[in-house]
Order: structure tokens, then C-alpha cells, then sequence
């Protein structure tokens, strides 16, 4: 088609992939591109589509040894990074690797984020990659100007035994960067674990090299880790909650500016962050309070044994879990918990009442990392629900006792099963065999709502095809209310689709 | 204060075989030790558990599919006099990569505190030479700040005394790693005692001691013993008591200057071991 005037141009509608592939033209294109694909008829692959709903194929999946992609270890350690005020991550590396760690972090939460790839090849495969860190440290600190390189790697590195810790000394020996510019480091190999072990590995090495030199006078506050959380939301509500309690804290590692800064129309690299000095200063702590588990493990070893500090672990999500976090900090911190905290706690609880009639005896699938499982577990079960099916890809032994352990303990998770080390394909089969109401999982559980149309609630990392869900706590009395309200809806949307065409499609639910 | 000592040296010049001795003689001194075999092959313990071969970190990892799947206590074995025994173990020989079994091997026994405060010494008996990265591990960085290299007045052991050199420098100018000693593990070459003495003073170091060759040792490892545990009486366990007792007294720790092809050819021939080539 010619264009002659901008007149025309202006007029012309630009179509959108679900529109323009469903045109005669591209319909007919398909069909005939089908002579060469030379494709199964349609029928066998239907035929194929039903077995795989069987017991007899979920026996065969159940039998796959390796699992399908699960995120690696330098995501989480960057992740980690880019929480504190002016850090580059910088990955030593093979490119491609950076590449992806960038594009999942935006595409989950929408905005752009720095992070530096030493670009090894196969030069320095064979040789080492000394050369691709002191090119990389002296570029980034030239061009960037980070307060702290947060130094990680990738499998390539690792498998050369790349020494990070003696490349790093080499670089500021040489004077390459300046001696006193902090360059913490941590292994991540990326095929040992997952990204929540990246992040515990990076954290813990930005605390050792922070911190060190730093003991002195107890300086009366708490630290805060909030551990591999994706919810920007989560950090916002803490420092929110920890403000109205009158707590002093240090939250290590506060992605909410680096992945959700306001729009001004100027590009910052380093938007907030936590601040290099306070973050040194968190040595001096009376305790450190981690909100997650699984993803802190190494670095609240760290922190009880070098530190001296009490190291509590205390998962804010679901009512009761709340309920301990505010008691511990209350007795850590000798502050009362306000009026304003316990009517937030008197709404959820409310909230939960009025909507457990569509949430009670309902089944459950849920999929995603260790922390959040154990937390949406919690809360499932305070409503009446019932954990059916727990799929946690990268949870192991030490996960799975606790998730039994706290099934146990009521009389609604005596259904459930705990899967460790299997993926979204295994617990597609037992959607089928042993079908549930409700699935909670991250965008990619989509594919199963699509297969057996199970209605899904969007929870955990990442979430590509829904927007801003990460801006909505899922922690704390706040946490509770938008669970409630994602989950009840959710159903309450699939009851008004499957009765539309009834007497009960009701204006009143 | 826990001392961790890596043991180099080239293929069969009897690493395992002289750090296993001296091990087991500190032992009988009262330190507690540990040794951590850092070699596919996996030979470094069987004088102290008296087994063919202890089961490896990387055999277990193997057969679970994840390293994350062992218990510490499964790899870590408990032999003569209370020396504990870990091996990494890993591939077989032509595939995969042996050097990222050793350093998966030693992050898992430090993860699972195989490491305990009131241990006096630990040896890593590592393959050969400092090949790649991996072999490495056991000196990088809060590791192994000692090294012995074991070698005798063979050439080619001599050559891998030398090139092991270079990699301990590397590593010695941006860490605290230091060179211990030499140990003469002798074969009865000419003038052994002499060369490796001048070797050692070469490399900026010293020949900490000269192992005379006797056949109680070969008689002791056929029945999968340490001299000292066979035969404590022996004129031999006591050349292995000697070089313990140096090892933990040693305060001579160096940075290593390995010399040129050139300059160890030379130092060979002032020996009178190779013939200068005639003028044409």
C-alpha cells in the first residue's frame, strides 16, 4: 500500500498481532505454510492433549528427574545490590547472562535497571577472567560513578574458579579503582541453587565488607531484611508500619525506589537505596529481623555469630504470622504496638469474615518460592482453605518439613501435598487427576489456567502479564486485605462466568 | 588457631602418601587434624580409614543429582586416631571438569561446618599441579595459606616443583599464600640431597626435610596403613615424626621465585645430572 499524503498516514490503523493474525490472509497463510511443517493431524494431537490430562502420564511425568527452567543465582544477587544507595552490580561473566537478569527484573516491575556484564569470551574462559574484571572495575567506575560495585558471577566464572576476592585486591592494588571504594563480592553459580541463594550470597558479602572495621557503640535500632521480595509494595508497608510503631531501623537492601522512582522526565541510575553508611552502621544493631527465610539463611548465620546480634526470622504474612512479627518487635524494641496498627489488624480480620464464605473449603494449588509458599499456606489456612497441591521448584528438605509441620497443625491442611524440586509441568498433571478451585502462582501458572481452566491469583515472582500488582503489599494487615481481595474476587468473577447463563447469576455476592 | 597446609607436587611422587604420614604423626602429637583429598581419583585417606577408596563429596552428588541433597556426615569419615577424612572426588578422567568438583566439594564441607574451631590442622592433598582454577580453590583466599610441594631428584619431578612455583606466586602476590618448604621424597637419584637443597634455596625456600626411600612404607600401604600406624617402631615412622614436628614448628613461609626453563637446565647440569650438549 503507497502512502502519498500524511494525511493517509494518520489514517492508517496499526493492528496488533490478535487482530491481524486472525485476517483471511494470515489464516490462509497458516494453512498452507502446514504442507511443509508436515504436522501431526489434528486429531492426534488432540488424542495426545487428553492422555496428558491421565493418571497413566502423570505417573510418567512424575518420573522426569529435571525440571524446567527455574530462575538462577546472579538474578537474586543483583537484585540484592541494586537495593543499596548508589551500587552497580556487576557480573563477572559471560553476556547473555546479564541480558537476561535485566529484562526479567523489567518486565516485572516495569522499569529499567543498571547492571554491568565483564563480557568474557573465550580468551578468558581459557585464561582467567582477570583481565575482564580490572577492564570491567576501571570502565564502571569511570563511566557510572557507584558508591559500591557489588561484584557477582555467572557459571562461566565459576567453573574457571575465577578468585574474586584476590581479583578485586589485584584491582585496587593496582589502583585501577580507589582502595576505599567498597567492592563486596559472592560466589553465584548460577547451576547450584536458585535466585533466593543468590541473594542470600550477596548479601551476606555486602555486609561483611560494609560492616567491617565498623563495631562500636550499640546504636539502639533493629535491622530489617526483607529477603528475595519482589513486591516494592512489602518495603513501602514496612517502613510505613516500623514508622508509626516509633521503631528506628535500617532496611538492608530497600528496592522500593530502585524499581518503582517516580517519573520526572530524568533518568537517575541510583534512585534511593539503602544508605552506605546506615547499612555499615547496621553492625551496631540490637537485633536483625529477616522477613524471609529461605533467602537469608547463610547471612542470618553471618549476623548471630560474627555480629553477636539476635537474628529472628519472622515472615509478616497472614494474620498470625503478623501478629508475631509486631509482638517480636515490640519486645525487641520495648515499643508498644499503636491503637492505629491493632484497628488495621481488627479490618483485615473483618475483611476476612466477610469473605470467607467464598473462600472456605475451597481447594488450592499453589506454586512459587519457599517464603512466599509458607506465607500464602498461613494465610490459606486462617480463611478455611484447603492446600491441595504445593509446588516450590526450588525449595528443598529444610523447606518442605516446615511446610508439612505447619499443614499439620490444622485441621484444613491435612489435604495437602509438598512437592520440592518439581515444576509448573508436574502440577499441570495433578490439576488434571485431582483438580482444585483456585491456583496462586506467578504469570507463567497462566499456561495452566489456560489448560484447565482454574481460575488464578497472581502472587509471587515475577508477574510479566499483569501490571502493578507489585505496588500492593502482601505483607502485614495490609498484605491480608489484598490477598483477601485477590482471592474472593477471583472467585467471585469465575462464580458470575460459570452462572452467567442461570438464575443464580446474582447482583449480590 | 586452625592452620590449613595444601600438599602439591607431581603425579605419583607420593603426595597422599607423605601427607597421610605426616598426618597421622600429628595425630600421635595430639593436634587434631582433617585431610581433604582434592583429586578425582580419590586416594588421599585410604591409609587412615584403611579402606580401597572412601566414598566421594562428587560420587554422592552423582547418584542424588544435587550436591544440596548430602548430609556432611556421609562424606565426612572419622579414621586412625580421630583424623577426619573428606575426598572431592570427581569425574572420570577425560570428561567434564575435575576443577569444579573441587571447588563444589570444599563449599560444601565449609557450608556444613566440616571446618570446626578446634581443629589444629587440615591438608588438602591436591592433584598434581595448579592446572586450572578449581585446583586452586584449596589456596585461595581465608584457605590453605601453607604449601609444601613434595618432589624428589628426579627431573621431571624437579620441572613440576618449578611450575607449581609460578602458580603459588600469582597467588602469593594478591593473597597471603606462602610457600612452606620443599619435601624431598627421595629416590635415590644422584646427589638428591644436594639438588634439592639448592633447589629449594633457587625457589627462596628450604628443603624442610629429605624422606630416605625404604620399603616399609610400600609394605604399610599394601596392608592400608600409615608407617606410624604399622609399625610405629620404625626407623621410618620416626623421618615421618621429624617432618610433622617441623611442619608445626615451621616459621620460614615465602613468596616463591621460580626460575627459568634455562636456569633449572643449568642448575641440572652444574649437578653433573645432564651432560652439557657438545659444540658443534
Amino acid at each position: 500500500m503507497e502512502l502519498d499524503t500524511e494525511e493517509e498516514m494518520k489514517r492508517i490503523k496499526i493492528k496488533d498481532h490478535n487482530e491481524l493474525f486472525q485476517e483471511q490472509e494470515y489464516l490462509e497463510q497458516f494453512e498452507k505454510k502446514k504442507e511443509f511443517e508436515n504436522p501431526w493431524p489434528a486429531e492426534k494431537v488432540r488424542e495426545v492433549a487428553e492422555w496428558t490430562k491421565t493418571e497413566e502420564y502423570q505417573e510418567k511425568n512424575f518420573a522426569r528427574k529435571n525440571i524446567t527452567v527455574k530462575a538462577c543465582q546472579p538474578l537474586g544477587a543483583i537484585f540484592c545490590a541494586s537495593g543499596f544507595e548508589g551500587t552497580m552490580p556487576f557480573v563477572q561473566g559471560a553476556q547473555g547472562c546479564v541480558a537476561y537478569f535485566r529484562s526479567h527484573l523489567n518486565r516485572h516491575f516495569k522499569e529499567p535497571m543498571a547492571a554491568i556484564s565483564t563480557s568474557m569470551t573465550e580468551d578468558a574462559a581459557v585464561f582467567g577472567g582477570l583481565n575482564n574484571m580490572l577492564e570491567g572495575l576501571r570502565n564502571s567506575y569511570a563511566l557510572y560513578n557507584p558508591k559500591m560495585i557489588a561484584v557477582c558471577t555467572t557459571c562461566m566464572a565459576e567453573v574457571i574458579g575465577d578468585d574474586l576476592n584476590a581479583y578485586i585486591r589485584q584491582a585496587k592494588d593496582k589502583e585501577i579503582i580507589p582502595r576505599d571504594l567498597p567492592v563486596p563480592f559472592a560466589h553465584t553459580p548460577s547451576f547450584v541453587g536458585s535466585h533466593i541463594t543468590g541473594y542470600d550470597n550477596m548479601m551476606k558479602g555486602i555486609l561483611t565488607t560494609i560492616t567491617e572495621g565498623k563495631k562500636g557503640e550499640p546504636n539502639g535500632k533493629i535491622n530489617i531484611i526483607p529477603g528475595f521480595d519482589t513486591y516494592t509494595g512489602n518495603y513501602r508497608e514496612v517502613k510505613r508500619l516500623l514508622g508509626i510503631m516509633g521503631v528506628d531501623f535500617t532496611l538492608l537492601s530497600d528496592a522500593s525506589d530502585v524499581f518503582d522512582s517516580p517519573n520526572t522526565g530524568e533518568y537517575k541510575m541510583y534512585p534511593g537505596g539503602t544508605p552506605l553508611e546506615e547499612a555499615a552502621d547496621s553492625v551496631n544493631a540490637t537485633a536483625t529481623i529477616a522477613l524471609q527465610k529461605y533467602s537469608t539463611v547463610k547471612t542470618m548465620k553471618y549476623i548471630e555469630k560474627e555480629w553477636g546480634q539476635e537474628a529472628l526470622v519472622l515472615p509478616p504474612m497472614g494474620v498470625k504470622n503478623t501478629d508475631s512479627f509486631f509482638d517480636e518487635v515490640s519486645r525487641v524494641t520495648g515499643k508498644p504496638v499503636p491503637q492505629e496498627i491493632e484497628d488495621e489488624r481488627g479490618r483485615a480480620v473483618d475483611a476476612m469474615i466477610d469473605s470467607h464464605p467464598y473462600v472456605h473449603g475451597k481447594r488450592f494449588a499453589l506454586a512459587g518460592d519457599p517464603d512466599i509458599l509458607l506465607g500464602l499456606i498461613s494465610f490459606i489456612l486462617e480463611m478455611g482453605g484447603i492446600p491441595a497441591h504445593i509446588v516450590c521448584t526450588n525449595g528443598d528438605k529444610r523447606f518442605a518439613a516446615a511446610a508439612n509441620a505447619l499443614l499439620s497443625e490444622s485441621p484444613f491442611g491435612q489435604e495437602a501435598t509438598v512437592y520440592t524440586g518439581k515444576d509448573l509441568w508436574h502440577l499441570r498433571s495433578l490439576m488434571f487427576t485431582d483438580p482444585v478451585d483456585i491456583l496462586i502462582g506467578n504469570s507463567y501458572a497462566k499456561l495452566l489456567w489456560r489448560d484447565t481452566g482454574t481460575p488464578l491469583v497472581r502472587i509471587g515472582f515475577p508477574i510479566f502479564d499483569r501490571h502493578h500488582l507489585h505496588r500492593y503489599p502482601v505483607i502485614g494487615y495490609q498484605g491480608v486485605l489484598n490477598m483477601v481481595n485477590w482471592i474472593v474476587n477471583t472467585v467471585l468473577d469465575e462464580m458470575d462466568r460459570k452462572t452467567m447463563d442461570t438464575t443464580s447469576f446474582d447482583v449480590i455476592r | 588457631m586452625m592452620r590449613q597446609i595444601a600438599v602439591y607436587g607431581k603425579g605419583g611422587i607420593g603426595k597422599s602418601t607423605t601427607s597421610q604420614n605426616v598426618v597421622a604423626c600429628l595425630s600421635e602429637a595430639g593436634y587434631k587434624c582433617m585431610i581433604v583429598g582434592c583429586d578425582p581419583k580419590a586416594d588421599a585417606t585410604r591409609l587412615i580409614l584403611h579402606k580401597k577408596a572412601q566414598v566421594t563429596v562428587m560420587d554422592l552428588a552423582r547418584e542424588r543429582g544435587s550436591v544440596e541433597d548430602l548430609e556432611i556426615e556421609e562424606v565426612l569419615l572419622t579414621g586412625y586416631r580421630g583424623i577426619r577424612c573428606a575426598e572431592s572426588g570427581g569425574p572420570e578422567p577425560g570428561v567434564g571438569c575435575a576443577g569444579r568438583g573441587v571447588i563444589t566439594a570444599i563449599n560444601f564441607l565449609e557450608e556444613n561446618g566440616a571446618y570446626e574451631a578446634d581443629t589444629d590442622f587440615v591438608f588438602y592433598d591436591v592433584l598434581g599441579d595448579v592446572v586450572c582454577g578449581g585446583f586452586a580453590m584449596p589456596i585461595r583466599e581465608g584457605k590453605a595459606k601453607e604449601i609444601y610441594i613434595v618432589t624428589s631428584g628426579e627431573m621431571m619431578a624437579m620441572y613440576a616443583a618449578n611450575n607449581i612455583s609460578r602458580g603459588i606466586l600469582k597467588y602469593a602476590q594478591s593473597g597471603g599464600v606462602r610457600l612452606g618448604g620443599l619435601i624431598c621424597n627421595s629416590r635415590k637419584t644422584d646427589k638428591e640431597y644436594e639438588l634439592i637443597a639448592e633447589l629449594a634455596k633457587r625457589l627462596n625456600t628450604h628443603m624442610i626435610h629429605f624422606i630416605p626411600r625404604d620399603n616399609e612404607v610400600q609394605r604399610a600401604e599394601l596392608r592400608r596403613k600409615t608407617v606410624v600406624e604399622y609399625s610405629p617402631e620404625h626407623p621410618q615412622a620416626d623421618e615421618y615424626r621429624t617432618l610433622a614436628k617441623k611442619i608445626a614448628e615451621n616459621k620460614n613461609f615465602v613468596i616463591p621465585t621460580p626460575m627459568s626453563m634455562d636456569e633449572l637446565e643449568d642448575l641440572l647440569m652444574d649437578f653433573g645430572i645432564l651432560e652439557a650438549e657438545p659444540e658443534d
